[in-house]
């Protein structure tokens, strides 16, 4: 047979490559199935809707990578040299090459618009009136959170009064600051309410990462930037710093408490007064 | 201009050093590139392993590397601001010297000349200063780890302001300066290297050589040579105005405002975000200056090892020049959750998905050429079916990352560690492998070792997907890249046996490396000599004269071309192969 339409052989490489292959196919779709190892546990609105869409681009990617890895190990072990045998001399199909483009094009749009519905719940629906805001700000190697306490209003901050101890610069001898509450690297806040998260950098770009809530932005020094997020779940949760910040930034690490009501974290902030 | 010269008479009377050292041929600057970025490699190499070590054990106590490294391995643990050197130096090493070196410094200056029937290069003694400025740059990173304060650790990515301020980390001072003046001869060296690659092959072809009867290497070439024109000027400026905000007082990247220690900064004005915008507009062309060229070699060495043509050349072609025009207008996407607009993270998912149509094209006309095939499963082919492999996987992963909703969780994780790795550095890793062993023939006139080629390979092929794909999973598990011990974050604990598992894996992955080492350096002196032009029977022209051929490449005659390279198993020739140079009644071109 001279024209591709022989059998061609099946070789040892062409089928040790293949089970390989098929051993990919097989521990990749066993580890995002049974998932052994996952996300964090989930505690907050948001995550749903971004675990979810994690799980729709993983469907479609996972069908067109068993499809398309699994073609491959198919025809490496399918089509090995054969002798003389001459392989098929055909070099393109443009119905076919039309099909594919035009196809791969649709489901790619429509994994566009299904990820920006969720991109547009996060950061263009309008931020919940009522929630607990705290100011976060992020420095070499600590997060700090300035709460406004029960007046609601923030007190003045100033660059100059930053010290050791101070390290916001919180003016205390203005009114408004006198019940303010800062802490460093412990963050609390109440159930059943959104967080409004004002975030600024001191020194180098840091980033505000809580795995469980899935809520992550980078904190920029001279920029302000506010994310907000509902909880959902009651408990302590870590909170990372994701941006590369200096040799300390495996250490910047804080930790985020959902207490259970408005009154258990009342009660934090008369504490930490 | 060495149109008049031919191949055998022109320079005999050269001695050694004007021959192999300081030479203009293109095929010694190639090889010169090829073991340079190889050394770079192997740097690049041994400082991922310290990383591996490190995050599987990072409590372990290692008295030898106490007694090796005593300045990072205090009491035998790792310093942190040495891991974060490790990062920077490990990414820089690779992506600069090593990738885009290899691809388009080494395939690239010693294939042009060669496949489209010319002498040499346009310019060479520009190509020449070209390497030796590659070489000088090279010098000058590889000082950066011997500096006071350490090699820097900015990341390969150098985000400001922790770049801009040298009192932000230990490294930050001699070592970053260093690191911008390294990246700086590169980029011109680059330069170079790319006016060189475009106008030659634009200029040179020989008689017949029509563009769409160029092997997709020459046009993967071309199209990284001109995108690396575009971007790298981008990079260069950014890391003057970076020089400026160190040394000179000024204010790019740096903020009004910033508190150092509890201290103010005199800065004002700056903007963190445009170093970041500048360095992605670069940065993101910069993946496929890699990649575009690992598509040719791969694209080419498939089609001989599968005995059969490239399955839609001219599509093959239009994805590259798609790719490398949507490559400008998706930098967006590493920045989804930088601070930037968020409705300038829709745009840049949108375009960011639409590249993915014309790598999906690659793809499917890879397969397309494997379908039918009739394999010749040798060390170089293996690579590059490897490739497609490992490029498809590592493809799949960027829709996640893509797709900015998704990303705000991914980002920053080992989820992109995992994806950049599999298709930016694995898959280009494979295609330069696949072409080392195609063309070392060419390049010495010996051949290496196949059995030891193909334990290398299997090696590598298991080795690189244990250590990668696992990546993914513990990057959803929420592991931050760039992390000098996971085990401090109680999230990440339970999947520290993964980390262990990568790390093993990826210590058998650079073992597997030595045997390639071994054989290339011993094939060199030792391997079987070529009796043959053309012992792959390819078709293209470097085929059609002696390994090594002398400088000026083709006897007296430039040759012509009658054919497009892809002349594989055409029914009723007696061959299953036709070269370029075959004369045909009826000329074959990709257009049917």
């Amino acid at each position: 047979m001279a024209d591709g339409s022989g059998p061609g052989r099946i070789t040892a490489s062409g089928v040790a490559l293949a089970v390989l292959i098929v051993i990919l196919i097989i521990v990749s779709l066993y580890f995002f199935i049974a998932q052994p190892y996952w996300f964090p546990s989930l505690a907050s609105e948001h995550g749903r809707q971004i675990d979810s869409i994690f799980m729709a681009v993983l469907i479609v990617s996972g069908i067109a990578f068993v499809l398309v890895q699994g073609a491959l190990g198919y025809f490496v072990a399918r089509y090995g040299e054969n002798g003389s045998e001459r392989a098929a001399y055909w070099h393109d199909n443009p119905k076919a090459e039309a099909l594919l483009l035009l196809g791969t094009a649709v489901i790619l749009t429509v994994l566009v618009f299904m990820g920006q519905r969720v991109w547009a719940a996060v950061y263009f629906s309008d931020r919940p009136a009522d929630a607990t805001i705290v100011q976060v700000t992020g420095e070499q190697f600590q997060w700090a959170f300035h709460y406004p306490g029960q007046d609601g209003e923030f007190g003045r901050t100033d660059t100059k009064l930053i010290t050791n101890t101070n390290t916001i610069g919180l003016d205390r001898e203005d009114p408004v600051a006198k019940d303010d509450v800062v802490t460093t690297n412990v963050m609390h806040v109440p159930l059943g309410k959104a967080v409004r998260v004002r975030l600024r950098s001191k020194d180098v770009i840091h980033s505000f990462f809580l795995p469980n809530f899935r809520v992550k932005q980078d904190a920029v020094p001279g920029m302000g930037i506010e994310v907000w997020f509902n909880p959902t779940a009651a408990g302590t949760y870590e909170i990372a710093c994701a941006e590369l910040c200096g040799l300390g930034h495996y250490r910047m690490k804080g930790s985020i408490t959902v207490d259970a009501s408005q009154d258990a974290f009342n009660k934090w902030l008369e504490e930490n007064k | 201009m060495s149109e008049s010269h031919s191949a055998d008479h022109a320079h005999h009377e050269l001695g050694f050093l004007r021959k192999y050292i300081f030479s203009t041929d293109h095929k010694v600057i190639g090889v010169q590139y090829l073991i340079t970025a190889m050394a770079m490699a192997v740097v690049g190499g041994v400082l991922s392993m310290l990383m591996r070590y490190q995050l599987a054990w990072p409590t372990d106590v290692s008295p030898l590397l106490a007694k090796v490294l005593p300045l990072s391995y205090n009491g035998g643990i790792m310093a942190p601001e040495f891991y974060i050197s490790l990062v920077t130096m490990h990414g820089t090493l690779m992506v600069f010297f090593l990738f885009t070196a290899v691809l388009t410094g080494g395939f690239g200056n010693f294939l042009i000349p060669l496949q489209i029937g010319a002498r040499d290069m346009a310019f060479p003694f520009l190509n020449a200063l070209s390497y030796w400025i590659f070489l000088l740059s090279c010098i000058v990173i590889f000082a950066a780890l011997f500096v006071t304060g350490g090699a820097p650790m900015g990341g390969w990515t150098a985000y400001a302001p922790l770049s801009a301020l040298p009192g932000a980390a230990p490294g930050q001072g001699m070592g970053m300066t260093l690191w911008i003046i390294a990246i700086a001869l590169f980029s011109a060296s680059g330069l170079m290297g790319g006016l060189n690659y475009i106008t030659t092959i634009l200029t040179m072809r020989t008689r017949g050589l029509s563009m769409m009867r160029l092997p997709l290497t020459q046009w993967s070439l071309l199209i990284t040579s001109i995108l690396g024109l575009l971007a790298f000027p981008v990079l260069l400026g950014a890391g003057i105005l970076l020089t400026f905000d160190r040394l000179g007082g000024t204010s790019f990247f740096v903020p009004a405002g910033i508190i150092m220690n509890q201290m103010p900064l005199e800065h004002s004005g700056g903007h963190p975000l445009l170093w970041q915008h500048l360095f992605w507009f670069f940065g993101h062309p910069e993946v496929y200056i890699v990649v575009l060229p690992a598509m040719g070699i791969a694209s080419d060495i498939l089609s001989t090892f599968c005995r059969k043509p490239i399955f839609s050349y001219r599509m093959m072609v239009y994805s590259m020049v798609a790719i490398a025009v949507l490559s400008f207008i998706v930098w967006g996407h590493h920045m989804f959750v930088s601070g930037m607009n968020p409705f300038l993270g829709s745009v840049f998912t949108l375009t960011t998905l639409l590249i993915a149509v014309p790598s999906a094209v690659k793809t499917f006309n890879w397969l397309g050429t494997v379908w039918g095939a009739r394999i010749r499963f040798t060390s170089a082919g293996l690579f590059a079916i490897g490739f497609v492999s490992m490029f498809v996987s590592g493809g799949l992963s960027g829709i996640f990352l893509g797709t900015s909703a998704a990303d705000i969780q991914l980002q920053d994780t080992y989820f992109v560690v995992a994806h950049f790795h599999l298709v930016m550095a694995i898959a280009p890793l494979f295609a330069a492998f696949g072409g080392l062993y195609f063309w070392f023939p060419k390049m010495f006139g010996r051949l290496m070792n196949e059995t030891l080629g193909k334990v290398h390979f299997w090696l590598t092929f298991i080795g690189a997907y244990c250590v990668f794909f696992p990546m993914h999973i513990i990057g959803v598990g929420g592991q931050m890249r760039r992390l000098y011990d996971p085990t401090v974050y109680m999230f990440l604990q339970s999947q520290q046996p993964v980390n262990v598992f990568i790390t093993i894996s990826a210590f058998v992955l650079g073992a597997a490396q030595l045997i390639f080492l071994g054989n290339f350096f011993v094939s060199l002196f030792a391997g079987k000599k070529m009796t043959e032009k053309n012992p792959w029977h390819a078709t293209t022209l470097e085929w059609t004269v002696p390994s090594p051929t002398g400088h000026g490449n083709f006897g007296e005659e430039l040759p012509t071309v009658y054919r497009w390279p892809f002349d594989y198993s055409v029914p009723g020739e007696k061959e299953d192969f036709l070269l370029q140079t075959t004369p045909t009644t009826a000329p074959v071109t990709a257009k049917h």
